[in-house]
């Protein structure tokens, strides 16, 4: 007979405010095999799991049974109490009291305790049909895979290189450093960006435990913790990366057709189909971009050459200017690119976000050039923006670079492009707004006070204004920033701007709300900046699909518990930092990046890890042979042996991961699915349907 | 009835999407009937239709699989697995006179602790208006 001991917590007052624990002890009690009842405080704290661990030692007894709050965060905790206390940690099962009992029936006490009463019940069911398991081990695969190489990307992997772990790292676009790269002062300090990223970039390039994938991606993940295999596409780059030694020739060569917004710029001017992403890309290689590319020479790769009259070859000009024949289009080249396969035993994802486009706020005038995102305002005060940092006004900036050309050609030549006078901010573009998304976007508040402190500095004369619903700026030395901001005369606006009009001279018509004077106001403006929402990348998704990890509602990657597994995913070994999990500053993306490092590194370093026996297995005395099972498992783990000479199911342990889809499936009741066996669920259902009545079995 | 007629109700959820929607409805303290009662299984796949009679044999009045959204199941179909076996259940309960309307196959997310809720308020409304289980007489 099993000696049951049922351990009631009360949460504090969390459960114990809903449930009447009294009442409910005097049920439990009269459950079969039932021989011990106790609750306390915090069944979780030291002093509760000495509890149990004291009735365990004493022989007192020898299943147990919490109720408390969710086995999600909690199993793992008494199960280790169980088994430090000398008994089979399999010997355990929970009721969840709280998040599915006092939190969502606070006001109904009577029925919550009746609830709770009867969840208890089911679960002593269980108790009393549990069987002892023993862990499993499995070995861990040492290297990680990092996805995104941002500033979240390069710190975790260069916090796994120094620590001794190979790692890959993974990068969609031709260089690493991310959104980072395009920023050019960075808040609360207000140091330059590039300075602090790119020596960084450039020691994880060359750290010699990380192998760069750039212009990768993955595409598909098999396996799991601590063996994952994985599947990188290497784009078709379409130079010789061997051979090219980003030198720029090829830079400015492509005709005008062949020019496309420049992604590094947000769209302010434009590149070649071959181009290095920005100067001071890591790795800088150049790559040609199929898209825009027209193959002006008359020839895609692999083709023969068009010929001049005298039978010379035309040459593509590109390859005509490339000292090394880097991008030849003498080869044939594979449009798909490489496939490689990765083994790797952690995965990180650190893939960022995307600011949201303007022409979602028709509004706010999103066809006038001089309407812009705040990061193209990045871009446009940057030194190694399209203007080199000179402030005019977007609509000038052909004009810039039309001058700009002819000078560096050696002709004379007169800029006329327009200065700005006056600049107003729009804060809460997209976030916060019922329309789009209900979040906050956290850095926004701040870059808009950097950006404004950093024109005001540099240019006194100018008139800044910045409408905010409200200025949020929590954080170390972050309201310090603020109040500097308005020392120096920067006008902020408590109000919504309701409309942008484009005036015919391309300046522009704000028409806000000034909550302060309780009126409208109407300003004229050169250049409007909309901080425009940070949002998941486009294919975000997708990538967590691969990997089998969740995305929240709105559509960034959630993590395993907010507040006690901020980095930890649903599938274990993936971990998540940056702002593919949120949006967030540097400094925090920083701080996840370090802890998604280091998390992977307590789990890898012990070369291998224990896993819980919760598989499948087939009693081949039952099995009939009948062949429905293994087509059906969603890993291939089921394959057919002989058996004394018969044909029976054989579950590889392996590579099984106990879904239970063949145990649900097989007609013989051939299979069971420790932990979760057809006599465990179904005494907890029936339990549950005879409210409380436990069947005598 | 001496007693008034409270629907007796089972989630049979898998752990990764519905049982998670179901902590996350209490921890935002989004209220749903007491009527439900959660028992947790790794995967919808993992669900026998055995489960569901017995449910019903045993008194319950309305039973829900709830399993993650297409293409997001831990185990990569173990949904898809569910949904053609609840189809195969559903024409089984007819037959056998029972208001397929009392077995619900749903899917809801982690994140969606708000759907668990309004789910739930919802079937409890539907158990409530066909009344007791006919198996239970
Ligand atoms: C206008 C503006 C100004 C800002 N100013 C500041 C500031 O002053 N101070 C501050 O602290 N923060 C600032 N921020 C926030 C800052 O940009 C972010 O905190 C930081 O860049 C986040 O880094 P990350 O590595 O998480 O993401 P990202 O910088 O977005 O990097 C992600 C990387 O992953 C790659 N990637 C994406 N998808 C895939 C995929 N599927 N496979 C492979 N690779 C992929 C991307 O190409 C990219 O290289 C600002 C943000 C904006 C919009
Ligand atoms: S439990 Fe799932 S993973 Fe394991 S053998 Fe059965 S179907 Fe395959
Ligand atoms: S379904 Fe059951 S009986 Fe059929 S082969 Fe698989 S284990 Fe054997
Ligand atoms: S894990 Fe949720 S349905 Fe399969």
């Amino acid at each position: 007979m099993p000696k049951i001991g049922v351990y009631i917590c009360h949460c504090g007052e969390n459960i114990a405010g809903a449930v009447n624990i009294e009442e409910v002890k005097k049920f439990v009690e009269k459950l079969p095999d039932v021989v011990v009842v106790r609750d306390y405080l915090f069944m979780c704290s030291d002093p509760g799991q000495e509890i149990i661990k004291e009735d365990i030692r004493k022989g007192l007894v020898d299943r147990v049974v919490v109720a408390a709050c969710t086995p999600r965060t909690h199993e793992p905790i008494f199960r280790k109490a169980c088994e430090d206390a000398g008994l089979n940690k399999y010997y355990f099962e929970m009721a969840n009291i709280r998040d599915q009992c006092s939190w969502a029936h606070w006001h109904e006490k009577e029925k919550a305790t009746e609830k709770a009463k009867q969840l208890i019940a089911a679960a002593v069911a269980k108790a009393r049909l549990l069987e002892p398991l023993e862990d499993r081990y499995v070995e861990l695969n040492k290297n990680v895979m990092v996805v995104g190489g941002g500033i979240a990307g390069i710190f975790a992997a260069l916090d796994l290189a120094n620590a001794g772990f190979k790692v890959y790292l993974v990068e969609k676009s031709p260089s690493i450093g991310g959104n980072m790269a395009k920023l050019d002062k960075t808040f609360p300090t207000n140091d330059c960006s590039a300075c602090i990223l790119t020596p960084l970039m450039v020691e994880v390039a060359n750290h010699p435990n990380v192998e760069l994938l750039t212009y990768s991606e993955v595409e598909a993940v098999e396996g799991t913790v601590g063996n994952f295999r994985v599947k990188v596409r290497k784009k078709q780059t379409y130079v010789d990366w061997e051979k090219c030694t980003g030198c720029g020739a090829c830079l400015n060569v492509c005709p005008p057709k062949a020019r496309v917004p420049d992604e590094f710029n947000e769209g302010l001017s434009l590149r070649g189909a071959i181009y290095i992403p920005f100067p001071q890309a890591v790795p800088k290689k150049a790559v040609i971009d199929p898209d825009a590319c027209i193959s002006c020479s008359g020839r895609w790769f692999g083709e023969e050459p068009r010929r001049t009259k005298d039978g010379k070859p035309i040459l593509a000009p590109c390859e005509k200017v490339c000292p090394t024949g880097a991008c030849s289009r003498d080869e044939p080249r594979d449009p798909n690119g490489e496939l490689i396969e990765l083994n790797v035993g952690s995965i990180i994802v650190a893939t960022g976000y995307r600011v949201m486009d303007k022409k979602h706020f028709k509004e706010f005038a999103p066809d006038s050039p001089n309407v812009i995102t705040a990061l193209q305002m990045e871009r446009l005060i940057s030194a190694t923006g399209p203007t080199e940092g000179k402030l005019i006004v977007p609509s000038d900036i052909p004009k810039y670079l039309e001058w700009k050309k002819k000078v560096e050609k050696g002709k004379e030549a007169k800029l006329e492009a327009r200065k700005p006078h006056v600049i107003t901010f729009v804060s809460c573009v997209g976030s916060r707004d019922e329309r789009f998304h209900t979040y906050c976007s956290k850095v926004c508040c701040m870059y808009m006070l950097k950006q404004a402190m950093l024109l005001k500095e540099k240019y006194p004369d100018l008139d800044i204004y910045i409408f905010f619903i409200d200025v949020r700026t929590p954080g170390k030395d972050f309201d310090e920033y603020y109040m500097r901001c308005r020392k120096l005369g920067i006008k902020i606006i408590k109000g919504k701007v309701g409309g942008v009009q484009r005036l015919p001279d391309e300046r522009l018509l704000v028409r806000g709300y000034d909550a302060d004077l309780g009126k409208p106001v109407e300003l004229i403006s050169d250049i409007v900046v909309l901080a425009t929402a940070i949002e998941p990348n486009t294919d975000l998704k997708d990538l967590a699909r691969k990997l089998g990890i969740n995305v929240g509602a709105e559509g960034f990657l959630r993590e395993r518990h907010t507040k006690l597994y901020p980095v930890d995913t649903m599938t274990e070994g993936v971990f998540i930092c940056g702002c593919a999990q949120g949006p967030k500053d540097i400094p925090d993306s920083v701080a996840q990046a370090k802890a998604a490092a280091s998390s992977a590194m307590s789990l890898l370093a012990p070369g291998k890890m224990r896993v819980e026996p919760l598989i499948s297995e087939v009693n081949p005395e039952k099995c009939t042979g009948c062949g429905i099972c293994a087509p059906l498992c969603p890993y291939g783990a089921i394959e057919y042996v002989e058996v004394d000479g018969k044909r029976r199911a054989k579950i590889n342990e392996a590579i099984c991961k106990g879904c239970g889809v063949c145990t649900a499936a097989c007609p013989s009741k051939a299979i069971t699915l420790h932990g979760f066996t057809y006599e465990q669920v179904l005494a907890q259902i029936k339990t549950i349907a005879r409210k409380g009545v436990i069947e005598e079995v | 009835m001496s007693e008034e007629w409270e629907p007796n109700i089972i989630v049979i959820a898998c752990n990764w999407c519905t049982y998670q929607a179901a902590d996350l409805a209490g921890s935002l303290r989004y209220s749903y009937p007491p009527t439900v009662k959660v028992v947790r299984v790794p995967c919808s796949g993992r669900v026998e239709p055995e489960f569901v009679l017995e449910a019903l044999i045993n008194g319950s009045d309305g039973v829900l699989i709830g399993g993650c959204h297409p293409g997001d199941c831990h185990y990569k179909e173990g949904n898809y697995k569910a949904l053609r076996r609840f189809k195969l259940l559903h024409k089984l309960l007819t037959e056998l006179g029972i208001e397929p309307e009392r077995v619900r196959l749903e899917w809801i997310g982690g994140s969606e602790g708000l759907k668990f809720a309004e789910v739930m308020k919802e079937f409890d409304a539907t158990i409530r208006k066909l009344g007791p289980n006919p198996l239970k007489r």
